[in-house]
């Protein structure tokens, strides 16, 4: 290790990395704080320090709510959904299986598109009546749904679309994982008889912990980021049934043009992800000190 | 056990396996089917976007109108100046911060070091608001540039490089100190070239990253010149009138070509690349 | 709000110009941002418009931005504008004058109408387009493409049900009958043909509006700063929307999809539907039946929304420019080139002798469903148009959905939607 008499090298080494994340990351999360205890200006009204008025006023927001709430469902959908799958296909793949590089193929492929093109594919998958998924379930006697137009519905449409387009790539971090097992291990358990379920159950699901969790603050951070599929498909509707925080960000900062409530919004959305920071830093790095 | 019974069991167990082996491919093809029903779309006439008859007409038509109607050639462009301009540039910041962390010792380095992790949870776009005022300020509203500046450090290639540079030998630096080179010179002979199959790596989860993005994109960019595959696709597909799906079909076919080809082609660099990346 | 780089660009500006000697002035360069609300190849007519422009006035050069749906324009303009650098001309919702005057993006045009010529240009547009055009006795945006709802039935699907396939239904109550009869439901509950669908997934308050000038209501008032949303005559026309799903179970219950819509009448999943008269051309070209077309139905009176795109000014820019920009748009909005942008888009020439033109009345000739617009612009309304529209069209569109998908009871969503609109519109009021 260099001394540290030569202090100006790593300083210097990590100037551009440094100004560009206290530019884009740091910063403008300290101005987003500062920025929520005002009033947005408009042409000829200047900005004005409200204190908590922004809070409060989110607090009888009902879009607001719908927002909260409707990301608690969706994160608490699809991240074990895709978790378990992504599981699922990376021991599939992994296994002696005839054709399974044409099943990686197909499970990573949604990876590499781009969320926009496949929401617009799905969109017409959900289309009532003729829609690819209603002429499927007809043949089996369902009636038509409005699976976009109904507020019961909409979220869960969405969340199916997220999970088909992430679980491939989370599949790939598994797979990794799985690799790294030794499998004299496998062959130690099926020669004393241990059916295979048992042996997942006591030994590979263990072992692959640190990925699951990996994958679980992956999928937890793509719930809030990920919003393609709502500016899409939804537009938030059917009345604010498939708004989630960071679309409704969106639309206020750049529809509303309220910079200020916007910001409260995002302190809402950056106090979750410190939440969740919290936790990786907490458990992960622990667990990695296992290893 | 008696031979009978022994093979009655291979058998329930063979019928069990079949089973099981038809349920993976099924979620295989149930996995590519809307890839197929995209093609299905885009290469046959609008009367047939909902009817599935085996010989229906062929044709390339829906292309050619999604080329016509609106400026693809052009959002190709600048897609490809988006990320050859992010690639570089995360490449130099992320090589020179990781060296930096990885090679030397300075005082708050644990605390720099976290700080650059917070990036990892806390993406660009959700800090949209800020950071459009921020470009806004520097008058680079609508420039292929601003699109890319937030992203140019990236805590996940800082994070890349450095496990990477850990592993780097000592003798091998100090054998190339001792010829006499300074220290850039020794991160570019010794280190960098060491770390080619993660920057192959890093590079492509970089590229598939920046071909997909949509929201900072959108947010930033007003202009043709300047907006990337991602937003004229958004831009092209939300007319308020009937939209055709096939010629929307046919445009999203496009935009997604470059990468869907390149995974094809290349898909065991890819998967590699997205498990190095994954395993550090 | 003028930012110090727009003021160095205007110097600069203006000292290219005069060093471009006195003789030969350069080029006057203005961009123009237009949103693309319908399919079809927009963006070559817009081209081949500018050609001829350019040829009939060498000295300004005009540069066409697509810039996607009426949202996304505004959107893009006003970012474009704070950060000192807007287009001089751009085409944007009537509806948004009062959210561009509060930002102060906008000139009025009082200032450019000169000669008596000018004079008789800006007299030229229909009233009732004017109204969303005007505000303290200004006229802040000159009315360019502009749309209404019309109503299309499937006249196969009529002769069918043994109803007489020249006429359309003429009022709310001819509606429910036509479409009860209309209805077609399978043996297994499966309904394979609704009676009538109206679209609600995008601006559902404009259809709402239609209902409103039916019932002889109003939407909101002309100062911008009071809604009625919860006035009677709302309620009861959201209550006969919401019907049409629930009680008479002539449509199809939730929110339906704009984008879809005219597909569903194609494949004769829906026989009557409301749709946008920019869908007339669609329509023509691909219903695989004859269909009529013909003005909304009424109830105590005619009525029908209107939409639309107005043509804008912009602040921030130098004077030439914003000459330039005027005569531009005086250019684009005169009888011959309303009509033919009419004839090629599908949208309502804003001004009677557009109208006039040889080229409209050979075209309605051809097409006479091409009438059916100018024939109901006397039972026009302005469109909902208020301080911060954006959030106010929200707040109603919300409380239209929640009607549709019956989360709750019109008159609830309603007062609901007025309360909200109270506290919005709040600051705005003296």
């Amino acid at each position: 290790m260099k001394k540290t008499n030569n202090m100006v090298a790593p300083w210097l080494l990590l100037l551009p990395a440094t100004v560009l994340l206290a530019a884009f990351t740091h910063i403008p999360a300290v101005m987003t704080f500062i920025n929520s205890f005002y009033r947005t200006p408009r042409g000829n009204r200047p900005a004005r320090f409200v204190g908590l008025d922004q809070y409060s006023n989110m607090l009888s927001d009902p879009v607001f709510m719908a927002a909260l709430k409707n990301n608690a469902i969706y994160a608490l959908g699809t991240v074990p959904a895709a978790i378990a799958l992504s599981m699922l296909m990376a021991v599939i793949v992994n296994s002696a299986i005839r054709g399974r590089a044409l099943l990686r193929m197909s499970f990573f492929l949604p990876t590499v598109l781009p969320m926009i093109a496949v929401a617009n594919i799905w969109l017409f998958f959900y289309t009532p009546g003729y829609g690819l998924i209603d002429q499927f379930l007809g043949l089996f006697g369902f009636h038509e749904r409005n699976w976009l137009g109904d507020p019961d519905t909409v979220l869960g449409s969405l969340m199916v679309l997220a999970i088909w387009k992430e679980a491939g790539f989370f599949m790939i971090f598994y797979l990794a994982a799985l690799q790294q097992i030794s499998p004299t291990l496998s062959e130690a358990a099926a020669l004393e008889g241990a059916s295979r379920w048992y042996f997942f159950r006591r030994v590979t699901f263990p072992l692959l912990m640190p990925t699951t969790l990996f994958v679980m603050i992956n999928a937890i951070i793509n719930s809030f980021r990920l919003i393609d599929h709502v500016i899409v498909m939804t537009r938030g509707g059917p009345d604010n049934a498939s708004t989630l925080l960071l679309y409704y960000v969106y639309n206020v900062a750049f529809r509303f043009w309220d910079a200020a409530y916007a910001s409260a919004l995002t302190v809402v959305l950056l106090a979750a992800l410190a939440l969740l920071a919290f936790v990786q830093f907490g458990v992960l790095d622990r667990k990695v000190h296992y290893k | 056990m008696s031979a009978m019974t022994l093979s009655h069991h291979t058998r329930e167990a063979s019928f069990w396996r079949v089973l099981e082996i038809g349920a993976c491919y099924l979620l295989g093809l149930l996995w590519i089917l809307p890839l197929f029903y995209a093609v299905w779309m885009a290469v046959h006439p609008p009367a047939y976007e909902v009817r599935f008859e085996l010989f229906a007409p062929v044709t390339l038509q829906n292309f050619v109108d999604a080329w016509n109607a609106a400026p693809f050639a052009r959002y190709f462009l600048n897609t490809f100046a988006l990320i050859t301009t992010i690639l570089v540039c995360q490449f130099v910041v992320c090589t020179l911060a990781a060296y930096a962390f990885a090679r030397y010792e300075f005082r708050g380095k644990t605390v720099v070091f976290m700080l650059v992790l917070i990036q990892l949870m806390i993406m660009p776009e959700v800090l949209m608001v800020e950071n459009y005022r921020t470009i806004s300020k520097l008058g680079l509203v609508d420039t292929v540039v601003a699109m890319g500046l937030p992203y140019m450090a990236s805590a996940f290639g800082i994070f890349l490089l450095r496990q990477t540079f850990l592993t780097v030998p000592k003798e091998l630096d100090d054998a190339a100190r001792v010829e006499g080179a300074g220290p850039l010179a020794v991160l570019l002979k010794v280190y960098v070239p060491l770390a080619r199959p993660i920057y192959v790596a890093y590079g492509l989860v970089s590229v598939s990253y920046h071909w997909n993005n949509l929201l900072w994109p959108l947010v930033i960019t007003n202009s043709v010149t300047t907006r990337p595959l991602t937003v004229g696709l958004q831009v092209f597909a939300s007319p308020d009138q009937g939209v055709q799906w096939s010629v929307i079909s046919a445009a999203t076919l496009m935009t997604s070509a470059p990468l869907l080809i390149g995974f094809l082609l290349f898909q065991r660099q890819f998967v590699q690349s997205f498990m190095r990346a994954g395993i550090k | 709000m003028k930012s110090w780089t727009s003021w160095i660009k205007g110097a600069l500006a203006s000292v290219a110009m005069l060093s471009a000697g006195a003789a030969q002035a350069a080029p006057v360069e203005i961009s123009f941002y237009y949103p693309v609300a319908i399919g079809g190849p927009v963006a070559s007519i817009v081209e081949d418009l500018i050609a001829r422009f350019e040829a009939q006035y060498p000295d300004i050069k005009v540069k066409p931005v697509y810039s996607g749906t009426y949202p996304e324009t505004i959107s893009k303009a006003l970012t474009a504008y704070r950060a000192g650098q807007p287009p001089e001309v751009a085409v944007m919702l009537s509806t948004d004058m009062y959210t561009l005057i509060d930002e102060d993006a906008i000139v009025a045009f009082d200032d450019f109408v000169k000669t008596d010529e000018d004079k008789a240009w800006l007299d030229g547009f229909f009233p009732v387009f004017m109204v969303n055009s005007e505000h303290d006795g200004k006229t802040w945006g000159v009315p360019f493409q502009r749309g209404t709802t019309l109503f299309f039935w499937n006249k196969d699907a009529f002769s069918e049900v043994g109803l007489d396939p020249e006429k359309g239904p003429q009022n709310w109550e001819e509606v429910v009958e036509f479409a009860t009869k209309l209805t077609k439901r399978e043996a297994d509950g499966n309904v394979s043909r609704w009676g009538m669908q109206v679209p609600s997934s995008l601006t559902s308050y404009w259809l709402l509006q239609g209902y409103v000038a039916q019932n002889d209501g109003k939407i909101a008032d002309e100062t911008g700063a009071q809604t009625y949303f919860d006035s009677p005559e709302v309620v009861e026309s959201l209550q006969y929307w919401v019907d049409l799903a629930y009680k008479h179970k002539v449509m199809k219950p939730g929110v339906i999809e704009w984008a879809t819509n005219p597909k569903d009448f194609f494949e004769g999943r829906a026989a009557m539907i409301t749709t946008t008269s920019g869908n007339l051309t669609n329509i023509k070209t691909n219903a695989p039946f004859p269909f009529g077309v013909q003005i909304l139905p009424e109830h105590k009176k005619r009525g029908a929304p209107t939409s639309g795109g107005n043509a804008y000014i912009f602040n921030g820019v130098s004077q030439d420019k914003q000459e330039a920009a005027f005569q531009f748009v005086k250019w684009l909005s005169s009888p011959e080139q309303a009509a033919e942008w009419s004839i090629k888009t599908g949208y309502i020439a804003a001004r009677e002798d557009a109208w006039a033109t040889d080229a409209m009345k050979a075209y309605v000739a051809e097409f006479p469903g091409a009438l059916v617009p100018h024939e109901q612009i006397p039972y026009m309304v302005p469109e909902l148009s208020t301080h911060e529209n954006q959030r106010i069209s929200r707040v109603i569109d919300d409380a239209i959905e929640a009607s549709l998908t019956a989360r709750k009871e019109p008159g609830q969503a309603l007062s609901d939607a007025q309360k909200e609109a109270d506290r919005i519109l709040e600051d705005y009021r003296d």
